[in-house]
């Protein structure tokens, strides 16, 4: 019992990033009908907010170290600790929390600037040409911040509170043997806030609803003389933001790398495909369903049984269903199906 | 008719083979004949060729192509090992793995059409890449990537006596520097020769008519998979051919080599050249090593002489701006220049030239019509 449990909880914060980025690839498909192969690289901007966020916070002045007294030994400390004492230790301490605060705008804006200046030339063209540009763009985007970041991981902190492990066994009354590192958890709750907010934004608002009718007969919704244009290119703002939060977040448990954008992509394409073309609910479920999968395929006892398992599950599943059930787990019917 | 264009062929056939074994002399002038860079040309070239057949003529977006590379190039690294340094049996082995995976994986792909075939061949190309990475270790060796070492049982080859490793050769003679070219050359023109065939057959015909409307096809009867599944095999032998040539210019073959940003490489080429013209992929293979090989040299102080004309100011803001898109940067370059060109000219450097040509000329023409609007239009509703 404690073995599953721990499986499943190891699955949820790989499963929540893949749900929120396969989240916004579904968003731009389905309101845009564009096949987003940049999406990755906003996942990345994403991480790569949260360092320099963090770099901003921690630029430091060259101060003399009181506490050697031997020779005269300088050391680097930032201006913040220097400034506001114990409040700056503080804020240096947060900053991937406070990072989300930066992302949010930042993201808005180059999902605005992405769609107007590149994307919306490519509605109509084929889904092979969407692929091949957006492509192009990844690896733009991708070797600019190895330009200025470097090829090595940045590793990030947490705040200290929240830097051991949950107790998760005793919580739920099962044996206390079983802990989880609290960051994931927080990200894994971080990740239902978000796609929460997400749909009650398109289930519970007005904008929501013309989205959504937008999605369904964009045509239509055109001709009541609603500039849906400039709804779904808002969408794709906020398919960004998503991108990028999840980013944000998730640079505690894996240090960004300018490539970590493609290894996300393919996996989340994937997710995509699992969940079915242009359904949202789908894209969330495969996601959390795909990370479970992963973590419990990297058990050892099944290892033993199916060696390098691990490895494949996820693509191997995606095949079985692209070539069984090409609308995906809850795709509507008609949809994508050829 | 058909004896004006089979004379047509002929003579492409003659400038291109000219042209391809008189390399070495006329790139001197641009610095690039030497021999590394000229098997590189000619190794990619039939890897852009081979794409371009499925890509180019079916209009199936691989995003997997790399996984026949790398296995052309283990399987000749195999051969090596086991069989003899011998060029022949690696060549072989190579193309046919390769072929044989390209059937199992093309049967399975090519049941679905759009962007299902993109996913489903780079789901198979990231699992080939894991795997290579962790479970057939034994097979690919890993990280370190598949050497050659001195004890290999070698069936074939006689004892060696000397130290060191052995290199690859063609029946005594030493395959490395410009036999090395001249053997990959000799490949690159049989394989462009069999692309020529293929693009004024019946076959290729065909092919082309299931890129502009495949629906249209099934509808009048006709069962499109086999020729599909035809085109894709076909496709992965190249593939297998190109990297089992790596292996033979370099007896070395590692999983990175079957990435799907590796896959990604072979798109960019065919596309910079002109999709699903002849010449255009080896155009944009050659172009894209080449830049690569010059641009990757290109470091700040390299950079500083060459604009070392101009006031020092502006020198320091010319080199802060070139600076990122050189040496290591080049991808940068690469990504840009690719989105321009599909941006803006879909038809790569050969729809450029026909544009260019049709400046000057009054025949207006119509240009082949693989990449015309209609076709794409055909595509967007069907998926």
């Amino acid at each position: 019992m404690d073995a599953i449990v721990i499986q499943i909880l190891n699955g949820l914060d790989k499963g929540g990033a893949y749900a929120l980025i396969a989240l916004g690839l579904t968003l731009a498909f389905g309101t845009l009908g564009i096949v987003n192969f940049a999406h990755g690289a906003l996942f990345m901007m994403g991480a790569f907010c949260a360092v320099t966020v963090q770099k901003l916070l921690t630029i430091s002045a060259r101060v003399r170290d009181m506490s050697v007294t031997f020779f005269e030994a300088y050391k680097e400390t930032p201006y913040l600790e220097l400034w506001w004492g114990d409040t700056g230790t503080t804020i240096i301490e947060y900053s991937v929390p406070l990072s989300i605060l930066i992302a949010i705008p930042v993201m808005a804006l180059v999902g605005v600037v992405m769609e107007r200046g590149l994307i919306r030339f490519f509605y109509k063209r084929t889904h092979a040409e969407q692929i091949l540009v957006t492509f192009g763009l990844a690896i733009v985007i991708q070797e600019i911040i190895r330009h200025f970041f470097g090829a090595n991981p940045i590793p990030q902190a947490i705040p200290e509170i929240v830097s051991g492990s949950a107790n998760v066994g005793t919580m739920l009354g099962l044996s206390d043997t079983l802990v989880y590192p609290w960051w994931r958890l927080i990200y894994f709750c971080f990740a239902i806030v978000v796609i929460g907010g997400v749909f009650a934004f398109l289930q519970y608002t007005t904008y929501g609803m013309v989205v959504r009718a937008g999605m369904a007969d964009r045509d239509t919704v055109g001709l009541l003389g609603i500039n849906i244009q400039r709804r779904f290119t808002i969408v794709f703002a906020l398919a960004a933001v998503v991108a990028g939060l999840a980013g944000v977040m998730y640079t505690p448990v894996l240090p960004p790398d300018y490539h970590m954008g493609m290894d996300f992509l393919v996996l989340s394409f994937v997710v995509v495909v699992v969940g079915g073309m242009g359904s949202l609910p789908g894209a969330v479920a495969a996601g959390f369903l795909l990370g479970i999968l992963q973590s419990f395929a990297s058990m050892n006892e099944i290892k033993q049984f199916l060696p390098g398992i691990d490895q494949i599950i996820i693509y191997l599943v995606a095949v079985v269903i692209i070539l069984v059930r090409p609308r995906g787990l809850m795709g509507r019917k008609g949809v994508m199906e050829s | 008719m058909s004896i004006q264009s089979t004379r047509k062929d002929l003579l492409i056939m003659a400038v291109f083979t000219t042209a391809v074994l008189t390399m070495p002399i006329w790139l001197d002038p641009i610095g690039a004949a030497y021999p590394d860079l000229l098997q590189k040309f000619a190794i990619f070239g039939i890897f852009a060729i081979g794409f371009n057949i499925l890509f180019g003529l079916t209009g199936y977006l691989s995003f997997g192509h790399a996984v026949f590379l790398g296995v052309g190039s283990y399987s000749a690294v195999w051969s090596f090992k086991l069989l003899t340094m011998n060029v022949i049996p690696a060549v072989i082995a190579g193309t046919l793995i390769a072929g044989l995976f390209a059937v199992v994986i093309g049967f399975l792909c090519l049941r679905r059409s759009g962007i299902y075939f993109s996913i489903l061949t780079l789901a198979f190309a990231q699992m080939s890449y894991n795997m290579a990475y962790s479970v057939l270790t034994p097979i690919t060796n890993g990280e370190t990537g598949l050497q050659l070492t001195q004890n290999d049982p070698r069936i074939f080859d006689a004892a060696a006596e000397t130290t060191g490793l052995p290199i690859t050769e063609l029946f005594g003679m030493k395959l490395s520097g410009y036999p090395g070219f001249y053997f990959c050359a000799v490949l690159l023109i049989i394989a462009f020769f069999i692309s020529l065939r293929i693009f004024r057959s019946p076959f290729g015909l065909k092919l082309r008519a299931i890129k502009s409307n495949q629906v249209r096809m099934n509808y009048t009867g006709f069962n499109t998979r086999p020729y599909l599944l035809a085109a894709f095999v076909i496709s992965g032998m190249y593939a297998g051919l190109a990297g089992s040539l790596m292996a033979i210019t370099d007896p070395l073959a590692g999983a990175e080599r079957m990435q799907w940003t590796a896959s990604g490489e072979v798109v960019l080429m065919t596309i910079l050249g002109g999709v699903g013209t002849l010449i255009g992929p080896l155009l944009g293979a050659g172009l894209i090593k080449y830049f690569e090989n010059i641009f990757s040299s290109y470091n700040e102080q390299v950079l500083h002489e060459i604009f070392s004309f101009l006031p020092d100011f502006f020198e320091n803001i010319m080199v802060f701006l070139v600076n990122p898109f050189v040496g290591e940067g080049w991808h940068l370059t690469l990504g840009a220049l690719f989105m321009v060109i599909v941006i803006f000219l879909p038809g790569g450097i050969m729809e450029g030239w026909t544009r260019f040509i049709g400046l000057f000329t009054k025949d207006r023409s119509k240009p082949d019509d693989h990449n015309t609007p209609a076709s794409a239009k055909a595509q967007t509703s069907e998926g």
